[in-house]
């Protein structure tokens, strides 16, 4: 038996064992025992100046590895200050693990100094929390909570651990095993029903891949590769699975929804077999739910049973790891392959010219000017300098949607941002976390206005660490997205949007002890980006573009998909007159 | 309708409030909910009465299904089941003929009779919520009631399996975790 220690022992040696080399903190007055365990511990602490966004760091931590994210917050205010971040991790389905000190077990419920129910109030901001009453429960709470995050549908799971629990002496006593009664995780799919999708997929006349974030959190990858090629269907991925099969794969056909491509939501409207990976019908995606897909059977593979028929009733649904459930169906296709590739072929073939049509009349083009720049150029310039391998985090907003739209990733994990929830200010701590998993890769964080104001902290943070972040910021002077939608649902009666005030760049960054530089003319941009890419060390690159410019293409909210705004000036509704073939009508 | 649920929980704190939030997270109102341990008393079997759209319900089971501390969920709505709820009456009786009608009533509904004093009666019913609702109405009309509702516990009378996930070794976390990229080592740096 191992010699007595300390609480805050046990809990770093938990961490050690799970493999935790690095994790973003903040203390304070519960967590000092901690801190001083931690004083020398060789895991690394990465001292944000926010806890909401050691939270946001791990999740871009969680997000570039697949490994999970840690972050240790405070008591009270500090525990409170995650909740952004937690529910963020929630709906994108990221593992990270939350610890939280809490106040002494017999001050809880006193209101103490501190003193928040963060057992309670994390309750529905997590997939699981803990709330650890003595150091004997301690190893097995933690290592629970880093089971739960990574198995399954990953998700964030809280530890609150009052301050005695981490000063009181007990043995680490290795957990040998995990026994969560009530926790099902269906690996498998259905072997039966994994045989029925591969006879519907060779059936369809048209098929198309719906690929999600799942693909990633799989790391299927490979898989959805291989079936893409084997059935030779096109495939969209969402926002959340970009990177998911490589931007540059022929098959790939962009992001649909609501500022998908015109091919790519075409495609999902006029499809006669949806094929649902890691997905979960999101209202950004499907518009106008009743309108979706009409045509299409769907074949819907999820891990989490919740989410099959949640949205959108499954013909074929298949609940399991992507991961092994794609191995499976690809091995039943190859065997079915034979007898039944020739039948359709014809039809597969107009498919396929209706796809490249529906490509070749809207594609996702970039807009140049010589006057201003526009956002699309923008991110046609760093898609170039990243070439498909650059890690890239975002915040949410116009930036974001053009982000996904122009810049093309060959790789899961580069692409990294706050999908379900939307979070403003996830980009700039996300970036950090990214880089600390990826010291190798190089990092943009690109940023609204906006957003950027919200994260403006960690600058000292990229400073004091030294990391080599290029921070791009797409300067409208607007919260742009919010100024689209009031100029175009709204009679352009812009309020409360005008972010008139925004610090120099060059004189901010220096301030912090890096470069900086503002830049507005379109012939200044590569050389600007160029030059914040060569630097060794982080970089803040203000780039002010065309103020008034708008996401197209878009679905106006409760449309449908294949009634999308192409562009100004006049929006043109595109009826659903172009199809492919008569089933479509 | 009001429709039944019925779970198996592991009997820890915070295990309610995860079942009923899901519900009061939907703008759900619960009509009744019981919870008490099983023969492993490690368990607790809850009970809960609500009315939601059959489409709604399905999915609550399947969150509630999601919970780490629930074991089993069952929609006892359209399966063979019983439901029976417990009723505490005080009915005000003072001495007069009332009270010999007031006890005939109660023989008629099966209910016994826990305390009798010169004020009224205190009376113990079990059935069914149609039948304790009559019952209810009944005494209403012989004078003052309070009463106090269990709320419903049901019995499914199809044997269900019940499907427990085994042990699994807590492997490095590395087995479970992307192998993708590999941990980069600290370099030396010391937090201190």
């Amino acid at each position: 038996m191992s010699n007595l220690t300390s609480g805050a022992k046990i809990l770093l040696e938990c961490l050690a064992r799970e493999g935790v080399d690095c994790f973003f903190g903040y203390p304070g007055g519960v967590t000092l025992p901690f801190y001083d365990a931690l004083y020398d511990h060789p895991i690394r602490h990465v001292l944000v100046r926010h806890e909401q966004n050691a939270c946001f760091a791990a999740s871009g931590y969680a997000r570039a590895t697949g490994r999970v994210g840690v972050c240790c917050a405070t008591s009270g205010p500090g525990a409170t200050n995650l909740i952004t971040a937690l529910v963020d991790a929630l709906m994108d389905s990221i593992p990270v693990v939350a610890l939280t000190g809490q106040v002494p077990t017999k001050l809880i419920g006193s209101d103490a100094f501190q003193e928040a129910d963060t057992f309670g109030i994390t309750r529905s901001c997590t997939k699981h929390n803990f709330l650890v009453k003595t150091v004997a429960d301690l190893p097995k709470a933690i290592h629970e909570a880093f089971y739960i995050a990574s198995t399954g549908r990953p998700g964030p799971v809280l530890v609150d651990i009052p301050k005695d629990v981490f000063q009181a002496q007990g043995h680490y006593a290795p957990v040998s095993s995990i026994h969560l009664p009530g926790y099902k995780v269906h690996m498998d799919g259905h072997a039966g029903q994994v045989r029925r999708a591969a006879q519907m997929i060779w059936e369809a006349e048209r098929p198309f891949v719906y690929a999600g974030g799942g693909i990633i959190a799989s790391s299927a990858s490979e898989e959805l590769r291989q079936l893409v090629e084997l059935v030779d269907a096109p495939a969209v991925c969402t926002l959340m699975g970009l990177g998911g099969l490589p931007a540059s794969h022929p098959n790939f056909i962009s992001m649909p929804g609501m500022h998908g491509s015109y091919a790519a939501n075409m495609g999902m409207s006029n499809a006669d077999l949806l094929i649902a990976l890691g997905v979960r019908f999101d209202d950004r995606v499907t518009g106008r739910l009743a309108a979706f897909a009409p045509h299409a059977k769907v074949i819907h593979v999820d891990i989490d049973p919740a989410e099959i028929g949640k949205n959108r009733v499954a013909d074929l649904p298949i609940v399991g790891d992507l991961k092994r459930v794609l191995t499976r169906l690809h091995r039943n296709l190859a065997e079915l392959a034979p007898a039944s590739q020739p039948r359709n072929d014809s039809a597969r073939r107009a498919w396929w010219r209706q796809i490249r049509d529906w490509q070749h009349e809207h594609p996702l083009a970039p807009e140049f000017s010589s006057t201003e720049i526009k956002p699309q150029h923008l991110m046609a310039e760093i898609d170039r300098l990243a070439a498909g391998g650059a890690v890239v985090t975002a915040d949410v907003g116009q930036h974001q949607m053009w982000a996904a739209q122009f810049i093309r990733f060959n790789e899961p994990r580069l692409w990294i941002n706050s999908g379900g929830l939307g979070a403003m200010g996830f980009g700039l701590p996300a970036a950090i976390g990214a880089q600390f998993a990826r010291p190798d890769k190089l990092v943009f964080a690109i940023l609204g206005d906006g957003g950027f104001q919200m994260s403006v902290p960690e600058l000292a943070t990229i400073a004091s660490y030294g990391l080599p972040i290029k921070i791009v910021v797409m300067n409208n002077g607007f919260l742009g997205m919010v100024r689209q939608w009031q100029e175009l649902f709204f009679n352009n009666r812009l309020c409360a949007v005008t972010l008139d005030c925004f610090p120099d760049a060059e004189k901010l960054a220096a301030a912090y002890g890096f470069r900086g530089r503002t830049i507005e003319l379109p012939l200044d941009l590569p050389a600007a980006l160029q030059e914040a890419v060569n630097e060794p060390g982080p970089y803040l690159l203000n780039v002010k573009v065309s103020p008034y410019e708008n996401v197209y293409p878009m679905v106006p909210a409760g449309g449908a998909i294949n009634e999308m705004v192409l562009g100004p000036p006049q929006p043109v509704p595109v009826a659903a007159a172009h199809r492919s073939g008569d089933a479509a009508s | 309708m009001l429709q039944i649920i019925s779970l198996l929980v592991e009997n820890k704190p915070g295990a309610l409030l995860r079942v009923t939030g899901l519900l009061s997270a939907r703008g759900y109102n619960i009509e009744s909910l019981t919870v008490a341990r099983t023969l492993d008393p490690t368990l607790s079997r809850m009970t809960i009465l609500v009315d939601v759209d059959p489409v709604l319900r399905k999915q609550l089971i399947k969150q509630m299904n999601k919970l780490i501390n629930v074991l089993q969920v069952s929609d006892l709505t359209e399966t063979p089941a019983v439901a029976r709820e417990l009723l505490l009456l005080r009915v005000r009786a003072p001495l007069g003929e009332s009270r010999t009608a007031i006890l005939k009533e109660a023989e008629i509904f099966g209910a016994r009779v826990i305390d009798s004093s010169a004020e009224g009666f205190a009376l113990e019913a079990t059935g069914d919520t149609e039948k304790i609702e009559e019952f209810i109405d009944v005494m209403r009309s012989y004078g003052e009631i309070e009463v106090t509702r269990s709320g419903a516990v049901a019995v499914s009378l199809d044997p269900k399996k019940l499907r427990l996930s085994s042990p699994v070794p807590a492997a490095v976390s590395a087995d479970r975790q992307g192998p993708e990229v590999p941990l980069h080592t600290n370099n030396g740096v010391r937090n201190g």
